[in-house]
């Protein structure tokens, strides 16, 4: 990965006390991940520029200690861009090689790092998610002219398309510091990735070397999030500390926002939830299970309700189970809340004994992420060995999908949906169910029903003959 | 003394504190099938005198001999024992798991016990305190009888007695697990007598009328008969077909268990107060002329029979009405109950007769059970079980399975004898054939889920982790195909030793002196297609697939990933591409000559990009464009500083080098890629036939593979179906191996991904067993795609050579012997939960943490 800085100032080699490094000789620098070297490919009183070569081991990167390989450790980590590409990886380097440059001191010539001066930074690639428009709105506000050439993916396939490498020059007339400042900050942003693990320090490093420019940046929040990798407590106290608000107040804003977002218009998901809640109480049912319970947002209202005393949740991905865990707060949960919750791993194609003798099963937008050929294995499991009195089932109506104002041609609500059933197809699926298991079946439509194509989650409620 | 125990049973050591017990067990027996208490006090308290630790040393003791009853191992209680509160828990648990129990009682002199304790340092006990336990163990003589030990207690009442005592195991009479067969194993005869002689005939038995009217039966071939029961009621012939089963059984050509009717004739013919229904009546109207002599013999007979039996090694049992998994080879009431009549819910049906519980639905017993009891239509297997009553006496006929072939042997009834209560047809339980294989056809949770140890053929047992089921879980129930077409999954590969080689990391060197250490001689090469792994069922029309596979709709067949994942989302393009294959079947011949209706391949289909399209696109693509530009970029900056005089020598040296092999790079992946529109742009190159109906080929040699499917491939429009190249190579002769490497260099130079080498056997045990099946060997520009652009720079190469195999080979050598097994299983047509717990084990194994690079 190369980066150079060049300046067209009178003399021009001033720049090699800015960087505090000699002009005359290629000097290197061990990293962590690699080396740096630093050189000068011009350096005269009317132009001068410097290189910042980074040299990142490409094998070492992925090498553990005693040849263990984490658990994800896929192929994607090997054949990687890493080496090629300004990241986090270059911010690390300008901190290490160019420490006092950034922080704008200079020892020799300290009126110098106040010169605003005409400067020119060239990084080979930079990879932008988001676009050469994101690259102009988060530089140019700063005063930079933005001169950026994408690159395609691959000239023998034109039809793989643009890859996201940017080769850009950025012009700015200001301190090196300044320059450096921004790079640094501003390259892991528009990757929106870091190497390294991201936690309150990065808050630190973001006040420290943005206090000066962020603050009136019209892109804050996305700067912020995006260098804090999206996680949203630190983006919450990062910004805060940016606006210098207190915290608890930015925390009961973000509260009241979620209210009024709430009630401005609630959404298809929460009157799902809710009817399905209400469904559940109406058939009596004491012990419920929540079939593909996902993150939990169903079971957190049945734990609300007293009348159920025992709450299963089963779900394929045990990832999502441990979100769940999470969300609910499982192990902070008092003795006899936690006693009524039960979360486990399962499958909706296998026979399970744990699913026997329950009250009543939601399973609420699932069947539409099973493959139809094993929709036959499913009803077995559910109806005939599981058998619960009630089944409170929804799947979306996908007559209303003309309703939506994006909509994907062909396509369904999800990428994930096998199939979107109109609700004759539901319907006529549903009553072969009552018969071949001994149920009744009563349909309810969810959400704003519309004349011609109904609403757009239809429900059926199923209760077994005895 | 010789004091015989029934083994497996539970045994109780009974005796007071000094009494000798500890030392007669480990006398007799094996220190891990005895129990001491004091032990257990010692595990739980340091101390194995602290009677304080009793509660919770008894509570570990009993712990472990459920764990050994559960596992049907002789255990031994040594304990004193002398208090009925003591012995009844463990009576209680000998019940549970349908257990014998013994007693060996050392009814020794009071003194003699005091002595012996005093003379041992760790025994401080008050003489008060085995008076007690001697009186105690007097008070329990009188009772040991009634308590549970009729017919196992043996008294010892001086050392001398102790020193002579000999202890005897006795195999349960259920065990026959020495008799290997083969069998004929023949359903309910209820009196058919001519049915019987005419299935006999036909399964090749001689038989001939003595003078004095008895009938002589020569076994076919060594083989001997095994009758599931009820040879009596509702039938003409009953005293003909006991008269011949009884001799059958005489001259040990016959093994006999009983049926319900059977044990109510023998309670009917010594008086008891017994309701002649069900045709009982009739039997006992036949009997009438007989003599009492016989009568009784009958009597005798029948009475003897043993529940059940466990045979051939316990791979075979045979119950009249069939045999839970935890019951087999047990004794007691309730495991005769059930070899009896089953299991029932208590209640009846609308015709009066009793609703049965069905146990082979959930069975999942290593051991094939035959049994009969239920009139059927037609067999059916059932997880590993099968109903082989056919009814013959309602007019169906009679039936026999052939073990270990399982072959049905069937003989019509000459006429209805007895009108059934219910309609054959509708038996048992009101289920249909089709319903019986759906019932097959359901997987249960608890065949895949926790931690699992599967059983194969080639390479011992195969363990699966409970961490690995996680992932596997999600991904077959999300993204796999119906489980139902999942017959096998292939193994992963392990690539050669890393070679010392100049500038190299694999060679084919390396992989001819592995074979060559095992022993192997001569070993084949193949062509390696830079593709992606595809598994290919093509059947001959749908209804095949419908009625072999179990699927709905309408399919030829399906072609899936080596992750079980469906290949195309197209399905128009999977079925082109699968009647494809089947015209190249029907031309080549192949389904005549191979009798079969479906066929499975294990293939690489090519383009690569086909299935790579998003990692090209988002991996393999964006590196290529990065580097290129950026070395070209550092390159010029270097040349520029070098032009001014500054000492950057070396480094340009190094990106220029670098640079180089991006562009190798680049060129490696863009050579395994190309357009796809429709299905002539595909090429599909099939490496193994692995199975076709009733057969696996894992028995045939590479080159039988290769010419095979060769001429397959000759048979294929536009080469969709592509031969992949291949030659032997003889691991004894120096010039086949350097033409072997010759060719491997010029194949790669010109962009070939590299070669597989296997032995030419499919299968090779060496001496420390399987050795791998399969090793690639990778061309240097390839492995750029694998290890990264710049791998082959000196300093990368170096410390890439350093890799290790062995946990990739052991993977490859489990996944391999899973494979082998799943396809073994499905062409025995064993049910699909047997089948899917392999490939499971398969896809649950490939989430085990190994560096994906090899």
């Amino acid at each position: 990965m190369l980066l150079t800085i060049s300046t067209t100032y009178s003399p021009a080699t001033d720049l090699g006390y800015l960087l505090h490094k000699h002009p005359a000789r290629m000097q290197s620098f061990a990293l962590a991940f690699g080396q740096a070297h630093v050189f000068y490919p011009e350096a005269c009183t009317e132009k001068c520029t410097a290189a910042l070569l980074l040299d990142i081991d490409s094998i070492g990167l992925v090498r553990r200690p005693h040849g263990q390989f984490a658990e994800n450790f896929a192929l994607a980590q090997y054949v990687s861009d890493r080496p090629y590409v300004a990241s986090s990886f270059l911010s690390v380097a300008i901190a290490r090689v160019f420490s006092s440059a950034l922080s704008g001191k200079c020892k020799d010539r300290p009126q110098l790092t106040e010169t605003e001066m005409p400067l020119e930074a060239r990084l080979s690639i930079l990879p932008c998610r988001g676009g050469e428009k994101l690259l102009r709105r988060l530089f140019e506000p700063l005063g930079y002219t933005v001169d950026a050439e994408q690159h395609t993916l691959d000239t023998q396939f034109p039809d793989w398309g643009q890859s996201r490498y940017f080769t850009v020059t950025l012009k700015n007339t200001c301190r090196l510091s300044e320059l450096l400042t921004h790079l640094y900050i501003l390259m892991p942003v528009l990757d929106d990735e870091k190497h390294y693990w991201v936690g309150e320090a990065e808050i630190e490093k973001l006040s420290k070397h943005g206090k000066d420019w962020l603050t009136a940046h019209p892109e804050q929040e996305s700067i912020v999030r995006r260098y804090l990798k999206h996680q949203r407590r630190l983006t919450r106290e990062a910004l805060a500390q940016l606006r210098e608000e207190d915290v608890q107040e930015t925390a009961e804003t973000v509260q009241a926002q979620e209210e009024e977002q709430l009630e401005g218009g609630i959404g298809l998901n929460e009157i799902r939830l809710t009817t399905v809640t209400e469904t559940l109480k109406q058939s009596g049912a004491r012990r419920v299970l929540d079939l593909g319970c996902g993150e939990g947002k169903l079971l957190r209202k049945l734990l609300a309700e007293k009348q159920f005393e025992e709450i299963v949740g089963m779900d394929v991905s045990h990832h999502g189970l441990k979100i769940a865990q999470e969300r609910l707060n499982y192990d902070r949960l008092p003795e006899k809340q936690k006693e009524r919750l039960h979360l486990f791993q399962g499958s909706l194609g296998y026979r399970d004994k744990r699913l026997t003798g329950y009250d009543a099963a939601a399973v609420i937008e699932v069947i539409e992420h099973l493959d139809v050929s094993r929709l036959s294995a499913f009803e077995r499991v559910l109806f005939e060995f599981a058998c619960p009195q009630t089944v409170v089932l929804t799947t979306p109506n996908v007559e209303y999908n003309v309703k939506f104002e994006n909509p994907h041609a062909g396509n369904f609500r999800h990428k994930d949906h096998r199939f979107e059933w109109t609700r004759d197809e539901f319907q006529s699926w549903a009553t072969r169910i009552t018969k071949r298991f001994g149920y009744t079946v009563v349909f309810h439509p969810i959400g704003p029903e519309d004349e011609n194509v109904g609403p757009p989650t239809q429900m059926a409620v199923f209760t077994r003959e005895s | 003394m010789i004091i015989r125990i029934p083994n497996p049973s539970l045994v109780l050591l009974i005796g007071p504190s000094g009494s000798g017990k500890s030392t007669f067990a480990h006398k007799h027996f094996k220190p891990t099938e005895i129990l001491s208490s004091d032990f257990c006090r010692g595990l739980v308290s340091d101390d194995e005198t602290d009677q304080a630790a009793t509660n919770d040393a008894f509570e570990v003791l009993h712990f472990i001999a459920a764990k050994r009853l559960a596992a049907g191992k002789l255990t031994v209680i040594d304990a004193t024992n002398v208090q009925v509160e003591a012995r009844k828990p463990l009576i209680a648990l000998a019940r549970e798991y349908h257990y014998l129990t013994a007693a060996i009682v050392f009814n020794m002199p009071a003194k003699l016990c005091q002595e012996r304790n005093e003379a041992r340092p760790d025994r401080n006990f008050k003489p008060h305190v085995v008076r007690q336990q001697n009186q105690q163990l007097r008070r329990s003589l009188r009772n040991l009888k009634r308590e549970g030990f009729r017919n196992f207690l043996y008294v010892m009442s001086t050392p001398e007695a102790v020193d002579a005592a000999h202890v005897e195991r006795q195999p349960l009479w259920t065990n026959r697990t020495d008799e290997h067969g083969p069998f004929d194993i023949i359903g309910d005869i209820h009196g058919c007598f001519d049915e019987l002689v005419e299935l006999l005939k036909a399964l090749g038995y001689v038989i001939s009328t003595q003078p004095d009217g008895n009938t002589l039966i020569e076994p076919s071939h060594g083989r001997k008969a095994v009758f599931v029961g009820d040879f009596v009621d509702r039938g003409p012939k009953v005293t003909e077909v006991l008269r011949l089963v009884m001799q059958m059984q005489k001259t040990d050509a016959a093994i006999c268990v009983p049926g319900n009717h059977d044990v109510k004739l023998v309670r009917a013919l010594r008086g008891k107060n017994v309701k002649r229904t069900h045709g009982l009546a009739e039997s006992m109207a036949q009997l009438e002329k007989e003599s009492t002599e016989f009568k009784t013999q009958i009597a005798e007979f029948l009475d003897g029979l043993v529940s059940h039996y466990v045979l051939d090694d316990g791979k075979l049992v045979v119950a009249h009405a069939g045999m839970k998994a935890e019951l087999q080879g047990r004794a007691s009431g309730r495991v005769r109950e059930f070899a009896l009549y089953g299991e029932t819910t208590g209640e009846t049906d609308e015709f009066g007769l009793p609703v049965r519980l069905n146990w082979a639905d959930e069975y999942r017993g290593p051991a094939t059970v035959v049994y009969g009891h239920t009139p059927v239509a037609e067999p059916q297997w059932v997880n590993r079980t099968i109903n082989i009553d056919t009814g013959c006496v309602f007019g169906g006929k009679l039936t026999a399975l052939r073990y270990p072939e399982k072959e049905l042997v069937s003989v019509p009834a000459h006429q209805t004898y007895y009108q059934p209560a219910k309609p054959l047809l509708s038996e048992p339980d009101k289920r249909s054939d089709l319903e019986t294989q759906q019932t097959d056809s359901i997987l249960d949770i608890d065949d895949v889920l926790g931690k699992r140890v599967i059983r194969t053929r080639l390479h011992h047992n195969v363990t699966i982790r409970e961490e690995n089921t996680i992932p596997a879980l999600e991904v077959i129930s999300r993204f796999a195909v119906d489980p139902k077409w999942l017959i096998y999954l292939p193994p992963t590969m392990s690539p050669t030793e890393t070679t010392s080689n100049p500038g190299l990391l694999e060679h084919p060197t390396e992989a001819f002196t592995y074979y060559r250490k095992h022993g192997v001689s001569s070993v084949v090469w193949e062509e390696k297609h830079m593709g992606s792994r595809a598994v290919v069922i093509v059947c001959r029309d749908p209804e095949t697939a419908k009625r072999r596979f179990d699927v709905a709709g309408d399919t030829l067949g399906i072609c899936y990933t080596r992750t079980g994942r469906r290949f195309f989302d197209d399905t128009a393009i999977e079925t082109e591409l699968l009647k494809h294959i089947k015209a190249a079947m029907d031309k080549a011949g192949y389904w005549k000559i191979f009798n079969t209706d479906w066929i499975c391949f294990d293939c690489e289909l090519m383009p690569w990009s086909v299935k790579a399209q998003e990692l090209l696109r988002q991996q393999y693509a964006p590196v290529g464009t990065s580097a290129r530009v950026a070395l070209a970029e550092a390159v010029a900056s270097l040349k520029t500083a070098a032009e001014r005089g500054i000492d950057v020598q070396s480094i340009l040296e190094d990106y220029r080098q670098r640079a180089e092999a991006v562009t190798g790079y680049v060129k490696a992946y863009q050579q395994y890629c190309w357009q796809v529109q429709s299905v002539a742009d595909l090429k599909l190159a099939p490496f193994h036939l692995l199975a076709t109906e009733g057969t696996v080929y894992f028995d045939k040699n590479h080159l039988w593979h290769m010419e095979t499917l060769g001429k397959l491939c000759q048979n294929s429009e536009h080469n969709l179906l592509f031969a992949t190249a291949y030659g032997i190579v003889d691991l004894t002769d120096d010039t086949s191996q350097t033409e072997a490497i010759r060719l491997w260099e010029e194949r790669t130079a010109q962009g070939s991904e590299g070669v597989v080498i296997k032995p030419l056997d499919f299968v090779v045990q060496g001496k420390r067993g399987l050795i791998q099946p399969a090793v690639k060997c990778r061309g240097r520009e390839y492995l750029r795609i694998i290890y990264g652009p710049e791998y082959t720079l000196p300093q990368n190469l170096e410390r890439l050579r350093t890799r290790g195999l062995s946990h990739k080979r052991s993977l490859a050598l489990r996944e391999f012997a899973l494979g082998v097994k799943a396809l073994e299983r499905f062409v025995q047509r064993e049910p699909l939960s047997h089948v899917h717990e392999c490939v499971f084990g398969i896809l649950a194994l490939e989430s085990e943490a190994v560096d994906p690079r090899l």
